[in-house]
């Protein structure tokens, strides 16, 4: 029959092979999916535990290792990382004394404050002019207004507990993430080394690395900002490379040709040309620190993330939200502070010879706010902190807001969640579930050989079979389902949603505040609503995984489209497409390599929100990782990573490869 | 003029791609186009020999991929030459270690760049300056050698601008005062008119034309604006593919085109715009009556109308005012309507 079928289909119009391939690819398929549970072997679904590669065991072997015996002659590796972790402390517990608890003389209980943290005016005094500095008024009063938030609902020593961190964090990610750039930029080899490296690191969930980075640096606050510097000096080193090699060639045959030395090229010609491209990097490090706040909270950080999570745990939504809500007004703040200088770095010239005071206004104005409210907070507490009297409290309303859509609406939302359930995502995960891994692996490999090559089918076949060995296919699959099921999803609302932006200019404004509104809230917040209007299980981890994710399908839509040349958009028009003609002729196929750029960052997102959810129960990879967080188990939680960064990686490569071709294929360099 | 050599260049290749020096010594330092082509390498630079003199302008000539960018950052050494021998006051650049080429540059080289190059989080002032700062001058004199040749470019009154706040004309003039705070020996100039509009452009011309008569550089100075190669260049080479296919005066290019290639560029030069009074010339002739003189080295088109309105041939003198020769009025028609002229 499929022979006779193929025929006709032959018929109609030539099929090259590789189609012929995908045709019969979707019968066989179709047919496992019927047949295949009989048909196989029990190992070609799961690898039974004595044949896998013990890869756990490994890695936890070496971690003991590790921290046991390995040493260096002078000193263990166990004194090495303890050594760097008292290091960071210094500054860390400066920071903390500084924004939180004031300078202490003495230890423990008999502790005696010489002196009392800034007091809540002087920070506000100083984010206002920060705001001014780098923008105007508009944004110090937006600024001043989201921590005076801080203040009035009770945030305030969370916040400035989570602000310490935060502000050595940041330094120490962006300068290490240049460092690295600077190295790669110099050495093309060592550039090779890096590269997968930060690959993995960017795709690897951090619950990952938690457990090896408990064992190494210990429990608190200075192994959360270890861990908050590895998860953000990534991307960090990717931007600070391309804007190092985005310098003009002419700038860099300038600064040789004045003359000058390795690294008073780097230092004085390089690195500040491409100060603008480096500010973009350090918003990315301190959207990231602030993404990590309650992760970090996992192993030691306090502050704000703590709230979160210690609120999750007991099931008090309300007091999460309001903790949560903290984060995100703290991220808004940071984000839109930090956007504007790196917009700022584009300098103007000050006029004449001014006096130090009208040359440094803000310096010298904060500098007398912050010891007037020193002196003044020693007589008046409400100077020194926000008087607890007239702190205001959201958590209840927002806890009773949920409740009332709960009781209206239950019927509503449970009538789509199961719609959805029952004819998408089920069938979804039975069809994966049910393929044998050989075949998914053939069908993947195909895929690559045809999308980019020799190469390309080489990583895919090598990561997948890492994937089946390790005894993580089953668990892989889930997760490529839910992750398939959103993405999809998210597409299918998010590039209509980029295309009508792209259209309609009003709309695209407003839409444009929505994403970047969505892409500053920390993953984890995305969870609490989810879970009080649908509760757990797939579902809500579905519902988070979407939200979180739709903003660069949404974003990249909207990119290709408008930076289509503009001259084959009119030369559409005079050859007398109509509208819709323009939109699926014209504009589509040439916004076509964009869109895919943005389906993949949306696969990157999805992945790594995916973990998040195994909180909320689901069966996939993430709950591996989770599980291994929770039993402090590192070659488990380092394997299920590993995997999902595998998955990762491949999906990125074959979608890059496909977006090369497209893009080919229309001529677009 | 002072005709010593002050850079030259000898056999000079730079061939892009794998394994460069093995195919040159394979070809004996020799290859032909179809053996570049064959071992899929780009010859930039191919067998160059030029002598640059001492305070000449001159002018390498050349369309976009002719390998003019590549021949003047092998001067300079900014691309390391896959073959030959760089030759600056007599040494071989080639063989200089890095810190001597620094201190080189340092002292005694300067360059203007296309697109100006100027670094953004500078100002005027700190951007002329810089060459000075990273020798390590005190910061009083370099900012005075610096306001001293703002001043010479006519920037005065913009020291403290940042260099997006000016336009590309003045961008540029920036450029060419920062070339210039090391009082360099030799100036090398990559295009420095060709993002400028029109106007602006011929503005600039006339200005360097201005500051080479103040500062009398050795200049070496790249286009691919064969009407500014005529208007500025004591002498011309012309680049094709990587290799020089003619190097002379803008008097020789036009007479005596070597290739059809360069004819191409020269037919649509006026003559009159390029022939001086000297080379047209006959044998001086005292007994002649004269209706006036004219320097040896004005070309026609300053002087025809005075000519065409005598009825006596003019005196040509040297510079120094010693008579040469007779220019008739003939000849200077001759030019004008375009017949050929004997020389």
């Amino acid at each position: 029959m499929i022979a006779s079928m193929k025929n006709r289909i032959l018929d109609i119009q030539p099929l090259n092979s590789a189609k012929l391939f995908w045709l019969i690819a979707l019968f066989v398929t179709v047919f496992l999916y019927l047949e295949g549970k009989g048909l196989f072997p029990k190992w070609m679904f799961k690898v039974p535990r004595k044949s896998q590669i013990p890869v756990k065991k490994y890695i936890s072997n070496f971690m003991d290792w590790l921290v046991e015996e390995a040493n260096f002659g002078f000193f263990t590796f166990k004194e090495l990382t303890r050594g760097i972790s008292g290091l960071l402390d210094i500054p860390l517990s400066f920071a903390t004394s500084l924004f939180s608890t004031g300078f202490m003389e003495g230890q423990g209980s008999q502790a005696l404050q010489i002196l009392p943290p800034l007091s809540w005016i002087a920070v506000i005094a100083a984010v206002v002019a920060m705001g001014h500095y780098a923008r105007d008024w508009k944004l110090a009063g937006f600024i001043g207004g989201c921590f005076l938030y801080l203040a009035m609902f009770g945030q305030w020593d969370s916040a400035m507990v989570t602000l310490a961190s935060i502000v050595i964090a940041v330094p120490f990610g962006v300068v290490g993430g240049l460092l690295l750039a600077i190295g790669a930029y110099r050495s093309p080899w060592f550039e090779k080394t890096i590269s997968p490296v930060l690959d993995l690191m960017q795709t690897i969930p951090v619950f990952a690395y938690l457990v090896p980075i408990l064992f190494l640096f210990g429990f608190g606050p200075v192994a959360a900002m270890i861990a908050t510097i590895i998860y953000a000096m990534p991307p960090m080193t990717r931007i600070a490379i391309m804007s190092l090699k985005g310098v003009p060639s002419e700038i860099v045959d300038f600064g040789n040709m004045a003359g000058c030395t390795k690294r008073q090229l780097m230092w004085k010609v390089l690195v500040p040309s491409a100060a603008p491209g480096l500010m973009v990097g350090v918003n990315q490090v301190i959207m990231l620190s602030l993404n990590m706040v309650i992760i970090a909270s996992m192993i030691g950080a306090g502050g704000l993330g703590y709230d979160v999570l210690s609120s999750l745990r007991r099931l008090d939504i309300g007091g999460g939200l309001e903790a949560g809500v903290g984060i995100v007004v703290l991220a808004i703040a940071l984000d839109r502070l930090s956007q504007a200088f790196a917009a700022r770095s584009e300098p103007i010239h000050l006029d004449g010879h001014l006096n130090i005071v009208k040359r440094h206004p803000w310096f010298i104005s904060v500098s007398l706010i912050v010891l007037l409210s020193l002196v003044l907070g020693l007589f008046v507490p409400a100077i020194q902190s926000y008087p607890q009297s007239l702190e205001l409290g959201v958590g209840t309303s927002l806890a009773e807001l949920v409740a009332w859509i709960n009781i209206n609406f239950f019927d509503a939302l449970e009538t789509y969640k199961t719609f959805v359930l029952v004819y998408f995502m089920v069938p979804v995960k039975l069809v994966l579930l049910k393929m044998p891994w050989a075949w998914t692996i053939l069908l993947l490999c195909v895929g690559a050989w045809q999308l980019g090559g020799k190469k390309l089918f080489l990583l895919t076949l090598l990561l997948s079979l890492f994937i089946v060995a390790t005894g993580m296919w089953e668990k892989a699959m889930i997760t490529v389902y839910l992750c398939g099921v959103s993405v999809v999803i998210a597409c299918l609302i998010g590039i209509p949603i980029g295309i009508a932006a792209a259209e309609n200019h009003r709309l695209g404004r407003v839409v444009q505040v929505m994403i970047d509104t969505l892409q500053t809230l920390p993953s984890f917040v995305y969870l609490i609503p989810v879970v009080m209007l649908f509760r757990v299980g797939d579902f809500s981890a579905m519902v988070a995984v979407v939200l979180y994710a739709i903003a660069p399908a949404i974003r990249y839509t909207i990119h290709g489209i408008q930076h289509i040349p503009s001259a084959l958009i009119e030369a559409g028009i005079t050859s007398g497409c109509t509208r819709r003609q323009l939109l699926w002729k014209v504009k589509l196929p040439l916004a076509l390599p964009e869109i895919l750029l943005g389906l993949n960052q949306t696969i990157m997102l999805a992945l790594s929100m995916l973990v998040i959810t195994a909180l909320v129960g689901t069966r996939d990879l993430g709950q591996e990782v989770y599980i291994a967080l929770t039993k402090a188990d590192t070659g488990r939680g380092l394997v299920a990573g590993l995997s999902i960064a595998f998955i990762a990686i491949i999906a990125d490569r074959m979608i890059a490869a496909g977006s090369r071709k497209a893009k080919q294929r229309l001529g677009l360099n | 003029m002072n005709s010593s050599v002050k850079l030259s260049c000898r056999g000079v290749w730079k061939i892009f791609g794998p394994d460069a020096k093995n195919f040159l010594a394979k070809h004996n330092h020799k290859p032909k186009s179809r053996d570049l082509k064959a071992a899929n390498l780009v010859g930039g630079a191919r067998d160059v020999n030029i002598d640059i003199h001492s305070g000449e302008i001159f002018v390498i000539m050349g369309l976009s991929g002719s390998g003019k960018s590549t021949l003047v950052r092998c001067l300079s050494r900014l691309i390391e030459p896959t073959d030959g021998e760089i030759l600056f006051d007599g040494e071989d650049l080639l063989k200089a270690s890095d810190e001597e080429m620094i201190e080189i540059r340092r002292h005694k080289m300067g360059m203007v760049f296309q697109h100006f190059a100027l670094l953004p989080h500078l100002t005027v002032l700190r951007n002329v300056a810089f060459p000075l700062e990273i020798q390590g001058v005190s910061r009083e004199k370099r900012e005075k050698v610096a306001r001293e040749i703002i001043e010479l470019v006519g920037l005065s009154g913009r020291e403290n601008y940042y260099p997006r706040e000016l336009s590309g004309g003045q961008q540029q003039r920036v450029g060419i005062a920062r070339s210039l705070a090391v009082e360099p020996e030799i100036w090398f100039l990559d295009e420095p008119f060709s993002a400028l509009d029109p106007l602006i452009r011929r503005e600039m011309q006339d200005e360097f034309i201005r500051l080479q008569n103040v500062l009398k550089k050795t200049i070496v100075f790249i286009t691919h604006d064969f009407d500014e190669a005529i208007r500025l260049a004591d002498r011309i080479a012309i680049m094709k593919d990587g290799k020089v296919i003619q190097i002379g005066t803008p008097e020789d290019l036009v007479m005596n085109p070597a290739t059809d290639y360069v004819a191409e560029f020269t037919q649509h030069i006026p003559r009159a715009k390029v022939l001086t009074a000297g080379l047209l010339k006959d044998d001086f002739d005292a007994s002649i009556a004269t209706a006036g003189s004219v320097f040896q080295d004005t070309v026609i088109a300053d002087i025809a109308d005075d000519i065409e309105q005598a009825d006596k041939p003019f005196a040509v003198i040297s510079a120094e005012g010693t008579p040469v020769g007779l220019l008739s009025r003939k000849r200077v028609m001759d030019v004008l309507v375009g017949r050929e002229v004997s020389l």
